[in-house]
């Protein structure tokens, strides 16, 4: 047994190194990811072990960052590149959307993109605006990207290592509410491919389905439901979510009858909405309950002292489980 | 010319001659001038304080860059606008800004949502770079109106690596806009020096869009007043935009989240400490005998009521309500939003019943 017990943080700064020790034609780019190593400290000690030439502080232009990857892929590089926080995606947005996504399918699969854009996101830290966004959706629309987020260390350093290893472009969205949370991480024990969800705690009378730090929220309300009344929640962690494992939420809803999605992205159009027309139309007759969604509002991501009523906490995940067992 | 730029007082507090600019001003400006870098920088400490305390979020200090905002925002006129970043206290306290606004943004009460127009000072821009697209938009406004009001946009050394800062440069060049942009080069984008944006120094830029740019020593405010009123007058006349390197350094951490010891030397930080902006004019002052011991206690102890006025109102900040979410999300009401609202309070008196 060679599992070790690290943050989250710590798992995905032991994937990178993996990737850059692997493959030489592995690169590290984004703001103040060499010398500082990443706000975060994500991409901490790798430049001092790695070089400049392999862990690249690039200029300040999201833009930028994003279509020089493209054509440090085109040249046969695979670069995982940082985006300091979610709501600084967007001025590379039309780069993600209009090249990075598009050109395998423009070339007839001629051109791959293996790239990783790893995407520190969601709220609960009591960030000021733009550091707090769940835009995964803004992502999972657009053909051609896969989008994925960990919510354990295990999952961050194998689910990394997927990604990196994709010969497709890859959004990685890294819960930061749960860098610190630790977790054991087997680095010899491949886990299950990212495309595919899992279930983290077994139950028959309702499922709970999210991903990244939401994950953990569900587990608690579990926990809770299961202390106070005796209810048997599972959880199915999806972890992709481009693609959905929709065959994962469709065995475990057969069961349960009942299905609520939690994520702090905005319900309107999120995640939440695809799954439960998805289920719904697969699992009509099986469903004892309308499919309920807990997330976000239609409101920008408020100032932190407000932040604990916008997202999806453990009382509002357990009303909506109150609400779907109602029936 | 040092590397420094223009300069029209030296870190020894002493006077120096310009072909072109001039630092003259009477007894009376050059102790305003100190007394609002001295409030400026006696607010800031008082926000690295509270951020220390809990009290906010996160607090961006203007330490060191006094001078270059201070000269630069006492060159405009009544009228003018200014579009800041996120680090422009002094700025906005010069221009009347309630400075319980900064704070209300910092401590995560509300985004930073003063009125634009009461201080013709512009909402604090977070995403780098994206003001001086809004400033040029706003300066090329004024032009259509016939007004001779002009506009300053602030931004970072960092900031000008981004597209949006070279597609305003262009656009305010192509349509002589009445702006003057002035970049605050502290030396440093959190972690990434300037070698890592640049291989020209950062006011040559302006030259390949077609339009002048000098470097001024940021931590002179004598220097930056005189350059900032001169741009001001080129832009007004409808000569184009006007581009303003001020050279000088930040001195505190990128923000009260950063350790600037993980990037950077302390002899570094001392060589910039010996030419404070503040220590400069206050050697000024008294050489000149523009101002006493009197002047200076009187600076400190309004600077110190300042303080009590912020710690008190941060302290005193009232939390928003949660169903401040549900406003202002449209001008026009909207009918999502009213459903969610009403779900929300719902589930809200719901828990208020148990
Ligand atoms: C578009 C965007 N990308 C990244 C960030 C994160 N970030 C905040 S401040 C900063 C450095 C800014 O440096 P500079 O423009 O020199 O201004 P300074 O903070 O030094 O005043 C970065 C990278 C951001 N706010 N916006």
């Amino acid at each position: 047994m060679t599992a070790t017990r690290m943050t989250l943080v710590a798992a995905l700064n032991a994937s990178l190194r993996t990737a850059l020790a692997d493959d030489p034609k592995t690169l590290v780019m984004g703001e103040d990811v060499g010398r500082l190593g990443g706000v975060f400290r994500v991409t901490d000690g790798l430049q001092k072990d790695f070089g400049e030439g392999r862990v690249i502080d690039t200029p300040l232009a999201e833009s930028g960052i994003v279509g020089t990857a493209i054509g440090l892929a085109l040249r046969g590089y695979r670069p995982v590149v940082e985006i300091q926080f979610d709501g600084f995606v967007f001025p590379a947005y039309d780069q993600i959307v209009t090249q990075l996504a598009k050109m395998h399918a423009r070339s007839r699969g001629l051109v791959r993109l293996p790239v990783v854009v790893r995407i520190p996101y969601g709220g609960g830290i009591g960030a000021v605006e733009h550091h707090s966004e769940s835009p995964e959706a803004l992502f999972a629309h657009v053909a051609g990207l896969r989008v994925m987020s960990p919510s354990t260390p295990s999952d961050a350093y194998w689910m990394l290592q997927q990604a990196i290893r994709s010969d497709d472009p890859v959004i990685f969205f890294e819960p930061k509410r749960r860098y610190y949370d630790k977790g054991e991480v087997d680095t010899t024990q491949p886990a299950a491919p990212a495309h595919t969800a899992r279930v983290v705690r077994p139950g028959a009378d309702l499922t709970l389905a999210a991903y990244g730090p939401t994950v953990a929220t569900c587990l608690q309300a579990a926990e809770v439901a299961a202390a106070e009344d005796g209810r048997a929640l599972e959880v199915v962690d999806l972890r992709s979510i481009s693609p959905i494992d929709f065959a994962a939420v469709e065995e475990s809803v057969r069961r349960t009858g009942r299905l609520v999605v939690v994520h702090e992205a905005p319900v309107f159009f999120g995640a939440g909405a695809e799954i439960a027309a998805h289920v719904t139309e697969r699992c009509f007759y099986r469903l004892e309950a309308p499919v309920l969604r807990v997330g976000g509002y239609h409101s920008p991501y408020p100032p932190s002292r407000l932040e604990d009523e916008y997202l999806p906490g453990l009382d509002r995940v357990l009303d909506a489980v109150e609400r779907a067992l109602a029936h | 010319m040092s590397d420094d730029g223009i300069r029209l007082l030296g870190p020894d507090g002493k006077r120096v001659a310009h072909p072109t600019y001039s630092g003259d001003a009477d007894p009376g400006e050059l102790r305003a001038l100190y007394r609002d870098m001295a409030l400026a920088r006696r607010l800031d400490t008082e926000g690295v304080t509270l951020q220390r305390q809990g009290e906010l979020a996160l607090w961006p200090s203007l330490l060191g860059q006094e001078a270059a905002q201070v000269g630069s925002v006492r060159a405009l006129r009544e009228g003018d606008r200014v579009f800041p970043s996120y680090r422009e206290h002094a700025v906005a306290l010069a221009r009347g800004v309630d400075p319980l606004a900064l704070f209300r943004l910092f401590r995560g009460v509300d985004h930073g949502a003063w009125d634009p127009d009461a201080h013709d000072v512009h909402l604090y821009t977070l995403v780098i770079g994206s003001q001086t697209l809004h400033a040029t938009g706003y300066a090329h406004g004024l032009t259509k109106d016939g007004s001779d009001a002009a506009v300053i946009a602030y931004f970072g050394d960092g900031a000008t690596s981004q597209g949006d800062v070279a597609e305003a440069f262009n656009f305010a060049a192509v349509y002589d806009a009445p702006i003057v942009f002035f970049c605050q080069n502290n030396q440093f984008a959190i972690s990434e020096p300037n070698e890592r944006q640049t291989r020209v120094p950062l006011h040559q830029r302006a030259q390949g869009f077609g339009f002048p740019g000098v470097r001024v020593d940021g931590n002179d405010v004598l220097a930056v007043r005189a350059v900032t009123r001169a741009a001001l007058e080129h832009v007004r006349s409808g000569a184009g935009p006007f581009l303003i390197e001020a050279y000088t350094y930040r001195m505190g951490a990128h923000t009260t989240s950063d350790d600037p010891t993980r990037y950077r030397d302390a002899a570094e930080v001392e060589r910039w400490r010996a030419k404070d902006p503040l220590l400069r004019l206050d050697r000024l002052l008294r050489a000149e005998h523009a101002a006493d011991d009197a002047f200076f206690a009187e600076v400190e102890a309004e600077g110190e009521a300042l303080a009590a006025r912020i710690r008190e109102g941060v302290r005193g900040m009232p939390a928003p309500r949660a169903e401040e979410l549900f406003d202002h999300v449209y001008a026009e009401e909207n009918s999502l939003v009213e459903r969610e609202r009403a779900e929300f309070a719902a589930y809200q008196a719901a828990f208020e019943e148990v």
